[in-house]
């Protein structure tokens, strides 16, 4: 490369960072508003998530003790003949799922580690637990009040429970019309942010990372690398290829299975290992040396990378959700509820399992280094050549949750703008610019907005959600008396 | 009256099944079923695009097979005047067939052959051969 294209590339990356960084500060310090507990930093916003989880655990009568049923349903246990070629629960799970899991799960983790120690892993699988019943019930309620179109074709998601349900439940339209045209505003910019930016940003610092770090070719070519996948994500959400995202949406199951066979080899290897680790992480939840804020600190950080990671109380995968063919809503919420615990109880365990075991987190310049580098380095202790392997997960992870999320955003834009065709066009567009923007940019100020624009849109959501409890606690009742009494009942 | 399903696709082999078919229907007066089953499965992976349009995509596949499909070979039936029943669905060809056989009572499942090469038979196995092994009535794969 010569010298004046050196130039010309650092320009691009450090002007982005010039303009969008001071933008993201202000974004992030209005959105995690904080109070100090004991020298810890709480953010409002955690706390409203964690509330929110906990309160439908209780008032939905604990549906995660109840996972025998929803099995079934993913199964097809429940499915009628008449349902086949229609979108089936297994299916609109494996979407929902594919837009969760990802760098969440990979790099989340290892930032949540980095900043709390072994002990936020505990806090992590806690609001995973109770993350489930939040995601049950904005699931249910998005099949309950989505829209069927005359194609046949169905939209659903917080936006038109949020805009029907409340008008329903409280009589008043402008309240339901305000909170979801702010969840669809926040919606975008959480497509653009956590679903988008924050993608394309880990995805290209893996890139970098494993053709050469600082000397790679790519290293100071961010951005075009950015380009790459804007260029990919526009070639499917706009052109409307449909080969590339088939063959996303193949990979990425089987990349997700490569990966956890990798934690289990990493685990299994140091079986003896085990013990201390799961020690480590149960007393670092409880008893947090040298971390900021002690206690609080540790289980915050716990919480809110588990929220970033499984978007429970957010309200995004109720859009993907409401797509299944059912007759009972609740259905639908029964199998959202395996989202949190593959995403979030069983994958980030592992990745965390992983980055203890192997102590990587420990090491002198364990805090130095950005998410996804750190669980990188944990299994390349064990197994070498597995950066690669990971690199390629991580690029096909990000792609997937790009893919989704472009969607979330073009149906928030599409309800916003009475599913104006250009207006969604616009929003793909500015998507594709976004990607570039992300993957140009330092990780700080990229996570900070991704984490802003994503907890924003539950501030609308779990307003709606309380709002609905009891329409929602209804049709759960309603659901379960039937599978009771038998008039919901099995057909294999 | 004895009922004959035949399985069919879009080959020339499945016309040769439903000639078969009625051919043994005449000397039996019994009537004929043909099942055209498009293949789906419920546990594939989709993009939520694909989700959201799936119902429209379902009764735009079930329209165009049984103009495209049934039409034609339901038309062979007609004409040599035996009582004819149709039936297009999604689901695994195999799985399928046999459930609609027992629900059906069909005496008996005619196919066409599908001319898959050996090594591609040998590693997916066929939907006659398949049918052959599973079925609980008996099976004619007509070349």
């Amino acid at each position: 490369m010569n010298g004046v294209a050196n130039v010309v590339v650092l320009g691009i990356d450090e002007t982005v960072q010039k303009y969008f960084g001071p933008v993201s500060d202000w974004v992030v310090d209005k959105v995690f508003y904080a109070v100090n507990v004991n020298g810890a930093e709480v953010p409002l916003i955690v706390v409203w998530l964690v509330i929110a989880a906990i309160f439908f655990t209780f008032w939905l009568g604990f549906p995660q003790f109840n996972l025998k049923h929803s099995i079934n349903l993913v199964r097809g246990r429940y499915s009628k003949p008449e349902d086949s070629g229609e979108v089936s629960h297994f299916q609109a799970l494996a979407t929902a799922v594919s837009g969760t899991v990802g760098l969440g799960n990979i790099a989340g983790v290892a930032v949540a580690i980095s900043l709390g120690g072994p002990g936020a892993t505990f806090w992590m699988i806690v609001a995973g637990f109770f993350g489930m019943a939040a995601k049950m019930a904005e699931c249910t309620l998005g099949v309950m009040y989505r829209r069927t179109h005359a194609d046949g074709s169905v939209s659903g998601g917080p936006m038109y429970y949020l805009r029907d349900g409340v008008r329903q439940v409280t009589g008043s339209a402008p309240l339901g019309k305000v909170l979801a045209a702010f969840f669809a505003v926040c919606c975008i910019g959480g497509a653009l942010g956590g679903g988008n930016m924050f993608q394309a940003n880990q995805a290209t610092a893996q890139i970098v990372a494993v053709t050469g770090g600082d000397d790679s070719f790519f290293a100071d070519l961010n951005w075009l690398v950015g380009l790459v996948f804007a260029i990919a994500v526009g070639a499917v959400i706009i052109g409307g290829i449909k080969s590339i995202a088939k063959v996303t949406e193949k990979l990425v199951p089987l990349m997700a299975a490569i990966y956890l066979a990798a934690c289990l080899i990493v685990i299994l290897g140091s079986l003896d290992e085990v013990p201390g680790a799961m020690g480590d992480i149960i007393s670092g939840a409880f008893s947090a040396e040298g971390i900021a804020g002690g206690f609080v600190g540790v289980l915050i950080v716990g919480f809110q990378r588990a929220a970033f990671s499984n978007e429970a109380g957010i309200g995004s995968a109720s859009i993907a959700h409401s797509a299944v063919k059912t007759e009972e809503p609740a259905t639908e919420g029964f199998v959202a509820l395996l989202e949190p615990l593959i995403d979030t109880i069983i994958i980030c365990t592992m990745t965390a399992l992983t980055i203890v075991i192997t102590g990587a987190w420990d090491d002198p310049d364990a805090a130095e280094l950005d998410g996804v580098d750190l669980t990188s380095r944990a299994f390349e202790s064990v197994i070498p050549w597995f950066p690669n392997v990971l690199a390629v997960a991580v690029v096909l992870f990000a792609f997937s949750t790009m893919i989704s999320w472009s969607y979330y955003g073009m149906k928030a834009t599409g309800y916003l703008f009475g599913d104006s065709a250009t207006a969604e066009l616009v929003f793909k567009a500015i998507f594709c610019l976004f990607t570039v923007i992300g993957a140009s940019m330092s990780l700080a100020p990229v996570i900070g907005f991704s984490d802003a624009a994503i907890f924003m849109m539950s501030i609308a959501n779990v307003t709606g959600l309380y709002i609905l409890a009891k329409t929602v606690r209804n049709e759960v009742k309603g659901h379960r008396s039937r599978v009771k009494t038998g008039e919901f009942a099995r057909v294999k | 009256m004895s009922e004959i399903l035949v399985g069919v696709d879009r080959s020339d082999h499945s016309r040769r099944a439903v000639e078969f078919a009625v051919a043994h229907a005449l000397e039996r007066t019994g009537s004929v079923a043909i099942v055209h089953v498009i293949p789906w499965s419920p546990f594939s992976f989709n993009t939520p695009t694909e989700n959201e349009h799936r119902h429209a995509q379902k009764e735009a596949e079930i329209a165009a097979a049984t103009e495209q499909v049934i039409d034609p070979l339901a038309g062979l039936v007609r004409e040599a005047g035996v009582p004819l029943e149709v039936v297009v669905t999604h689901g695994d060809p195999v799985d399928t067939i046999i459930k609609i056989a027992e629900e059906r009572h069909s005496d008996h499942i005619v196919l066409g052959r599908t001319g898959d090469s050996r090594v591609r038979q040998a590693i997916f196995g066929s939907t006659p051969g398949h049918l052959v092994q599973e079925a609980p009535v008996p099976v004619t794969v007509v070349p």
